[in-house]
């Protein structure tokens, strides 16, 4: 069952490094995370890559493998030919610290600029009384992992550092919906401020974000265009504009 | 080079359930507190919690309260546990669940918009606090957002988010430092750059999980390299009950690269049932006679249960972990195992595919990906893995406080509150309990502290040389090593255990101990892998030992400990705890303590019966009196 496949992995530090080739075996069953351990254990010990629960829960091993955004331990050895040479570089969004691990102190920096969960004065803990309908909605969005692979994927900053300062990114859109859509959270202007201090209006809805969530979260369509149809009271957004234009004229 | 200084009042280390909240708590009574963790924010162990927080809120059945739940944990425990623990755990249980929804979690909610109860385990109520079954995920999320809150206060009040919180990720500490007896900080390395770095602080919270490293198939994730228990340990702490570890029933056991991995014990609450290579259920053959009047006798009645508990009996696959484990143990042995050498659990004929995407998406979305098993159309192949210690540092039940002043420990580190076994869903609420209590216990300690301990260059120079050491060597490659440990605590020291086997699994680690002593890392110090599992190495290693010498002194079985060679509990065993500690840094010594007795009022709330099954005929005596009176 077993057999020896080409991998070429980035190895690097310092922002320098290049693509090295390996040859490796390949077990049944076994995912990518599996075989650059395996690399790790017998040819590479210093190779590095962030993981923790291979299990697809802690969203630690998000790496590119041919290109594609993908968790390393979700990533299945037979999805590939064997003669296939499999390529694993870093997350292109964020800087490399070493081979396959990034800085992604930019997501921190971003989750800390959301105002967060507000509850009404007076509510004490045990007195919430919520219905399973409501919560759900929120709740689709708190399944993120926190992998960041669709901040990585997304195009607004992927080869533009330059927007970073002004733009959040698709994991953080979700936050604010979740917090938007939460029973009991009386913040005000969730909306407003996710279009004016996260960036949301930068947003085309390619849904990259969408196609990469390894929890399948419907992040453009239940997080981000509603956000962007309800702002446009109060912001000239050119999509929903462009949008309600199609919609009128099919009518 | 100059190594980078820290001075806090508190240092965390772990940023799972348990550290997190002891840091919100030690945050919110004023003291500047670090956290310092091994991996990213948000990526710890308590993630991978699947089932939910154990709390009687009596939410589903009104019939449950703190002394249902206390009973439980006890009995699951066999009686080992440390009472006054259990106690606090099952009285605060319900305010910590209610805490994390006032800060944001979302659990799932009852008809009249209550949170929603599950059944699982020796639970006799439905009682776990669930989100589907991510629940650790929910948990870690909203401590995570709590931390971030109370950093939005700060920098409103002062302008800067990090000036009474903050995040020191992707840190390891190797050693913590003493002035005298007392903490007065500790020492680790950034995986990042592997500069080294000092925090001064008298008090040190212990929140780093467990020990499941150390064996091959385990649902642990790589941090679970006993750290915590290490550091403690040379400090000059004592480790009790460290022969107790939980084999989880139900890992997955195919394919080979992902055995071991955690199938929720959900799926057996919410309807699934395990059957051998015959289609028995045979889980009704191995109902022990503790709990014989507690459990179902016929599948007919177990099945009604889920509908009418006030009338059936719970069907045997939700008897404790150690039950289900050693049962499916004994099926494969015997030959009526899965092709994969794991049993078969089954909820597709169960429940409706719908429903079971809703209750369980999780596990659904794991035996797709990774075994392309449609858990709605077939069976699941399941088997033991090693998932949780239930010994670990000695600690003051109401503070967390351990033996070494300044030094506290919360969470799986910690041992006493699980006894002999963890009942599932009393991980993820211990951590809510002690991790606030533990947090608290070092805020007192520093009120009450007369003078800052100082920092001793002499033990700095000493970590430095330690943690720099396979560095600067052509040494003997760590993961190979760490391999060899593996394979012989998995074989050796597992679920079943002889005297013999722990004896020649004592003699591997004797000799693991030298070589960990010359593993080298090739490599350069930045984000080095190799090299951190250098330094994880001796950690292990000394758990191990610990694990192995209580396992081999033992002689007879309970809860997570089973010894081939001693069948059966003895009730003088009960009252006696194996404390572990090191004079020398490299070797154990154990000492026999007593379990202290249970408080009058506590022990009244068992029936004679059962207690008799647990106690010597001394104790019963004085029962008798106690009731007497």
């Amino acid at each position: 069952m077993s057999y020896k496949a080409k991998f070429k992995v980035w190895r690097g530090e310092g922002g320098e490094g290049k693509l090295e080739d390996f040859t490796i075996e390949v077990n049944e069953g076994e995912v990518v995370l599996d075989i650059i351990h395996r690399l790790q254990a017998t040819q590479a010990p210093d190779l590095a890559v962030r993981w923790n629960c291979k299990a697809g829960k802690c969203g630690s091993c998000s790496m590119e493998i041919n290109g594609k955004p993908r968790l390393g331990c979700m990533t299945r050895m037979s999805t590939f030919s064997e003669d296939e040479t499999i390529t694993v570089t870093p997350m292109r969004t964020f800087p490399v610290i070493k081979d396959l691990v990034t800085d992604v102190s930019y997501n921190y920096e971003k989750a800390r600029e959301v105002p967060s969960f507000t509850p009404p004065e007076g509510v004490r803990p045990g007195e919430y009384r919520m219905q399973q309908v409501d919560v759900q909605r929120g709740q689709e969005f708190r399944k993120c992992i926190e992998c960041f692979m669709c901040n990585n994927v997304c195009h607004v900053i992927r080869d533009h550092e330059e927007n970073k300062p002004a733009f959040s990114g698709p994991r953080f859109f979700i936050r604010i919906a979740e917090l938007d859509m939460h029973p009991y959270d009386v913040a005000p202007d969730r909306k407003e401020t996710a279009q004016g201090e996260h960036g949301l209006g930068y947003c085309n809805i390619t849904k990259c974000c969408t196609e990469v969530c390894p929890e399948h979260i419907k992040i453009t369509d239940n997080a981000i265009i509603p956000m962007k149809e309800r702002v446009v009271d109060t912001k000239y957004d050119p999509l929903v504009w462009l949008g309600n234009k199609i919609f009128k004229r099919s009518k | 080079m100059e190594i980078e200084r820290h001075e806090y009042d508190v240092i965390v280390i772990g940023a799972g359930g348990a550290g997190l909240r002891a840091a919100i708590e030690a945050r919110q009574q004023g003291k500047r507190t670090a956290i310092v963790c091994k991996s990213l924010f948000g990526k710890a162990h308590t993630v991978m919690a699947e089932g939910g927080a154990a709390a009687a809120m009596g939410n589903v059945n009104s019939d449950d309260n703190w002394m249902v739940h206390f009973r439980d944990t006890m009995r699951g425990g066999k009686f080992l546990n440390n009472w006054r623990m259990a106690e606090l755990h099952a009285k605060e249980a319900p305010d910590r669940v209610w805490e994390l929804e006032a800060w944001g979690a979302l659990f799932d909610r009852t008809k009249d918009g209550k949170i929603s109860q599950r059944n699982f385990g020796g639970h006799e109520y439905p009682r776990l606090a669930h989100v589907g079954d991510r629940t650790g995920l929910e948990l870690i999320r909203t401590l995570q957002q709590r931390v971030v809150a109370l950093q939005q206060e700060d920098y409103e009040t002062h302008g800067d988010y990090e000036a009474y919180i903050k995040v020191f990720q992707e840190c390891t500490i190797t050693r913590l430092l003493k002035d005298g007896d007392r903490i007065s900080g500790g020492f680790g390395y950034w995986r990042e750059s592997g500069n080294f770095v000092l925090f001064d602080a008298p008090a040190v919270v212990l929140a780093t999980g467990g020990i499941g490293k150390s064996y091959v198939v385990t649902s642990n994730s790589w941090e679970y390299t006993g750290d915590g228990h290490a550091l403690a340990l040379l400090a000059g702490a004592n480790l009790i009950n460290m022969e107790f570890i939980q084999f989880h029933p139900t890992g997955m056991v195919w394919p080979p690269s992902v055995r071991g991995i955690l199938v929720t014990e959900s799926v057996r609450g919410d309807g699934g049932v395990l059957r051998n290579s015959e289609g028995e259920r045979f889980m009704f053959n191995y109902v022990p006679d503790v709990f014989k009047d507690k459990y179902a006798t016929s599948e007919e009645e177990g099945d009604r249960w889920y509908t009418d508990q006030a009338n059936n009996r719970r069907p045997p696959e939700l008897l404790p972990r150690d039950e289900v484990a050693r049962a499916i143990n004994a099926e494969v042995k015997a030959g009526r195992g899965s092709p994969q050498g794991g049993v078969y659990l089954d909820v597709s004929t169960r429940l409706p595919a719908e429903e079971i995407k809703r209750r369980l998406p999780s596990m659904h979305h794991q035996f797709k990906e990774l075994a392309d098993v449609d858990i709605t159309a077939e069976p699941m192949q399941v088997g033991p893995t090693c998932h949780y210690i239930m010994g670990g540092i000695e600690v003051d039940a109401d503070s967390g406080a351990a033996s070494v002043p300044g030094l506290f420990a919360a969470g799986e580190v910690s041992g006493g509150m699980h006894g002999s076994n963890r009942l599932g869903g009393n991980s993820l609420s211990d951590l809510l309990v002690f991790g606030r209590r533990a947090g608290a216990g070092a805020a007192a300690y520093l009120d009450g502290l007369p003078a800052r301990p100082k920092v001793d260059q002499v033990q700095v120079d000493a970590a430095r040389a330690e943690a720099e050491a396979p560095l600067q060597r052509a040494g003997e490659n760590p993961y190979e090593v760490h391999q060899e440990l593996q394979r012989t605590m998995n074989e050796l020291v597992g679920i079943i255990r002889k005297a013999e086997e722990v004896s020649e699994a004592l003699e591997v680690v004797e000799k693991l101990k030298e070589r960990v002593q010359l593993v080298g890392a090739a490599g350069t110090r930045i984000y080095n892998p190799g090299w951190h599992l250098a330094l994880d190495l001796r950690n292990m290693v000394l758990v191990s030992e610990c694990v192995a010498r209580a396992a081999l002194l033992r002689q007879e079985s309970r809860g997570g400990h089973t010894r081939d060679d001693f069948p059966g509990m003895r009730p003088e065993w009960r009252q006696k705890l194996l404390a572990c500690s090191t004079e020398d840094g490299t070797s154990i010594t154990i000492e026999e303590k007593a379990q202290p007795a249970m408080r009058d009022d506590l022990i009244s709330l068992f029936d004679r019966d059962e207690l008799s099954k647990y106690l010597t005929d001394e104790e019963m005596a004085e029962f008798d009196r106690i009731a007497k009176s």
